[in-house]
């Protein structure tokens, strides 16, 4: 069947189950049910302190199949999915789903348990690295199921994705499981993504290398939702967890870019008091944030909130008064993990509370503008962020389709060319954010704005910024590198692309 | 102007949407000796394919003195840049200069003049022969000061203040001014000198250059901002042309504004401001 | 023009192409490896065989090394190789 962005998918997938297809990013909401959880009670004078990870799968009754999840606040720096994967393994397990709201390349030893059917069914809002080409190459039995930040939380709320254990990695935990990520040798800030795993899991182990005395606060995740603690030495790589600073753009051209969305975002008129931003910590995306930050201390702009991953850089404009508030889903440097420790106003935002289309509002709903990223986009506005152009899985939604869904002005920032690849094209490889929600595209070379948006082309109409048609911007970017191959696949798929509402808008089949 | 080297791709192919009004393909300085074959195919093969996004396409080739100077003209010509930037210009070099490229223009058919000529004037003689460098050949449409090989020359320290090169760049301004041709002021060296370079964009506008070298893209929008008309210039202007379009529908030959008389040297300076602002894109054209 | 001796022209930066040009046996023969070999593969190929036949060469090895340069690119830097090994 042809779902609402016209893709072609099948009714049916093994795997995976019925498909219910996207019908449009507005399409499938209203009315919804919260699953009910299923848990053990804890008496008084239970210990949950366990003195291994082996002891606490055993405790959890850890069995074939099961469903076992991690969150990514560790980022690239994680060293607990793969010390929990390899003792299940060595336990003889099989037929394992991992439900990692991230997979990034220290993940790697993963591969292996695929290879080994340790694990044959990955949930994940983003894939980049061996594990992602693995996926992409069809070492996975089943499809991979990739979803959005919102999407997991809904998905996890509903019980469309039932977690047997959820592991949490917690830089700093108390001897009945109160956690934070505040403070500790591997402290990373904010734990957004791992609430709805620790309200919703059956059973919820707590891995930390920093426990401490009862009791300890803040408390980020309580020990309401945690059976078991685990200590182990190190939980993660802090240079992996967190980078030092992260860095605005010095390229001429992302400056430039940068510039053009800041004027355009201006120039539409959201310039103004309570205004509300997100971008994302790519180096252009946080030029248009220094461009913003210009204009709004020139106006004398008091904004309502900045949101996201957020970054030092962020921080800087809030604590210079342009924000009166932070939602901080995860920290991406020291500073912003220092600010969320300290400023009363740098507020933690759970992945529900982010972007799940499926509750009494997220934080998404009340954004101005957002600054996306793209890998490919096409000439009905599909943004791609899942596939690089040769069809291989490197990335994901994450909060891209939460955010486009969300804010009145959602802007792509993109070369229109990156090494002989023109980034518009005439179909995108695959469909991660639907065209309906993207709003405008900058390049270099010229902005294009959706034609859905005649509101906003009849602002810019007297407009000095350089506007064209997004077939002409495709045009533009063919004429330099020539127009590529494609690439061909097999019939075979290998990742499902669900939709923040669960609707499945896209599938990635292996590449021939 | 902004100077890119000629021998890199990805700088070439990106030079038109920095924001420069011209962009400077460089065969000298910017390549090595072994790569100047390299660098003047990959810049001819540039000129005949690239949309250059109405930037003015200027090549600096190397001297006629290098040996390499006419191997560059004799490539880049025919391939019709809107103009040569001549290192160490002298005047026997420009006159040289200015009858091979007629010969070129019109063996390959252009229409005779085409082709601009911008004297790169780094020499104290330089400096000294400026009215006559112009005057040899009409294809001069600009002078562009080079201070570093200037003040090398005349063996004195170049400094970020520019008190040394104060007499050339009131010199070229006044020769350019007297012969009707731009003078564009040297480059700022320090690159991350964002203050710097706004002072010394400053003092050239002053003296009277009309624009500025840049040698790094982040420095196109100081020097760009410094050269444009301001707003309130731009305003001023709008109403001394409606006061002379009214003036002109009543029949009167002089009018004032502000209590002012307005006479043709005014007036041409208000339609120079508006022309300007026009032409960098401040008002719709 | 004849191939005497090897020569290489460009760079391995982003957005050039790494051209090594060498005396070959039988006719032109190209080896590719580029970072957009399944989108441009054949059109790469197809612009420095194209360059080789306007310079009337016909005896070359032509080994490139490409980073996602742009047509004018390609065959700039084949010319100048080309140039270089024939002097």
């Amino acid at each position: 069947m042809i779902n609402a962005v016209k893709r072609e998918i099948p009714e049916f997938i093994e795997g995976y189950g019925k498909v219910k297809p996207f019908m449009g990013a507005y399409a499938n909401i209203g009315d919804v049910v919260k699953t009910s959880v299923k848990i053990k009670s804890v008496k008084p004078n239970d210990k949950k302190v366990l003195p291994s990870i082996k002891d606490a799968l055993l405790k959890c009754g850890i069995k074939d199949g099961m469903t076992i999840s991690f969150h990514h606040h560790l980022r690239n720096g994680d060293y607990v999915l793969n010390m929990v994967l390899d003792e299940i393994a060595k336990l003889g397990i099989k037929n394992l789903t991992v439900a990692a709201s991230s997979i990034f390349p220290c993940h790697a030893p993963l591969v292996e348990h695929i290879k080994n059917g340790v694990v044959t069914k990955i949930y994940a809002n983003y894939m980049s690295g061996p594990v992602a080409e693995a996926v992409s190459k069809g070492l996975l039995k089943y499809p991979a199921i990739m979803h959005t930040h919102g999407g997991r939380a809904r998905a996890i709320e509903s019980g469309d994705l039932h977690i047997d254990i959820a592991f949490i990695a917690a830089p700093t935990c108390d001897t009945y499981g109160n956690i934070n990520g505040v403070e500790g040798k591997s402290a990373c800030g904010s734990l957004g993504y791992a609430i709805p795993d620790a309200m919703y899991a059956e059973k919820v182990v707590a891995i930390t290398d920093n426990l401490v005395d009862y009791p300890a606060c803040p408390i980020e995740i309580s020990q309401e939702y945690v059976d078991y603690v685990v200590v182990v030495d190190e939980i993660g790589d802090p240079k992996g967890i967190v980078s030092g600073t992260t860095r605005i753009t010095r390229d001429p051209i992302g400056l430039r870019i940068a510039k053009l969305a800041a004027q355009l975002i201006d120039e539409v008129g959201l310039l103004k008091d309570g205004f509300s931003f997100q971008t994302g910590a790519g180096g252009t995306s946080l030029a248009v944030a220094a461009f913003v930050k210009d204009i709004m201390k020139k106006k004398n702009i008091k904004g309502s909130f900045a949101a996201g991953g957020i970054t030092g850089y962020i921080v800087d404009m809030f604590e210079e008064g342009l924000f009166k508030a932070l939602f901080d889903v995860q920290c991406f440097d020291l500073k912003a993990v220092e600010s969320y420790k300290n400023n009363k106003a740098h507020q933690g935002m759970s992945a529900s509370m982010y972007g799940n289309p499926h509750n009494k509002g997220s934080v998404v709903n009340n954004l101005d503008v957002m600054i996306l990223g793209a890998t490919e986009v096409d000439i009905d506005f599909n943004v791609n962020v899942t596939t690089g152009s040769n069809g291989i899985i490197i990335g994901g939604s994450g909060g891209h389709s939460d955010t486009a869904a969300g804010a009145k002005l959602a802007i792509v920032v993109t070369q229109l060319t990156k090494a002989r690849l023109p980034i518009i094209v005439d179909r995108v490889t695959t469909v991660t954010t639907p065209g309906e929600t993207i709003d405008a595209v900058v390049t270099e070379r010229g902005i294009a704005i959706n034609p859905r948006r005649q509101d906003l082309l009849e602002k810019l109409k007297d407009s000095n910024l350089p506007i064209f048609t997004i077939e002409e911007l495709k045009n533009m970017a063919e004429k330099l590198t020539g127009v590529p191959e494609k690439i061909e696949f097999e019939d075979r798929i290998v990742a499902v692309v669900e939709y923040r509402d669960g609707t499945v808008i896209d599938v990635v089949r292996q590449v021939r | 102007m902004l100077f890119i080297p000629g021998n890199n791709p990805s700088m070439i192919q990106n030079s038109p949407f920095l924001g420069a009004d011209s962009i400077i393909l460089d065969l000298e300085d910017a390549v090595s000796l072994d790569e100047k074959d390299s660098a003047r195919c990959l810049v001819r093969n540039a000129l005949l394919s690239l949309d250059f996004n109405g930037c003015e396409k200027v090549v600096r080739i190397n001297s006629i003195s290098s040996g390499f100077g006419y191997d560059d003209i004799d490539a880049i010509a025919r391939v019709k840049p809107d103009a040569f930037l001549i290192p160490k210009a002298t005047e026997d070099d420009i006159e040289e200069i200015d009858s091979l490229i007629s010969t070129i223009e019109r063996e390959e058919g252009f229409k005779l003049g085409c082709i601009k000529l911008i004297p790169l004037i780094e020499t104290a003689f330089g400096v000294e022969d400026v009215f006559n460098i112009i005057k040899s050949s009409k294809r001069i449409v600009a002078v562009l000061l080079g201070a570093e090989d200037l003040t090398a020359d005349m063996g004195i320290k170049r400094t970020k203040e520019g008190e040394e090169i104060f007499y050339a760049r009131s010199r070229i301004a006044s020769v350019c001014a007297a012969l009707k041709v731009d003078a564009i002021d040297t480059p700022f060296t320090d690159v991350n000198d964002f203050e710097g370079l706004r002072k010394d964009a400053e003092k050239a506008k002053l003296i009277g250059m009309s624009g500025k070298a840049a040698i790094n893209p982040r420095q196109i929008d100081v020097i760009n901002e410094v050269f444009s008309p301001s707003f309130d210039d731009i305003n001023w202007a709008k109403r001394v042309i409606e006061a002379y379009e009214k003036a002109k529908m009543e029949g009167k030959g002089v009018f004032a504004l502000d209590g002012k008389m307005v006479d043709a040297p005014i007036l041409l300076r208000a339609k120079n401001i508006i022309e300007k602002a026009k032409a960098i894109g401040l008002i719709k054209g | 023009m004849k191939i005497v001796r090897p020569a290489k022209a460009g760079t391995m930066e982003s957005n050039d192409i790494y051209i090594m040009v060498y005396p070959n046996e039988n006719g032109n023969e190209i080896q590719l490896d580029s970072i957009v070999l399944k989108q441009f593969g054949n059109q790469i190929k197809k612009v420095i065989m194209d360059t080789l036949n306007e310079l009337e060469v016909e005896n070359a090895l032509v080994v490139a090394k490409d980073r996602g340069a742009l047509d004018y690119t390609i065959k700039a830097r084949v010319e100048t190789a080309i140039k270089r090994a024939c002097e």
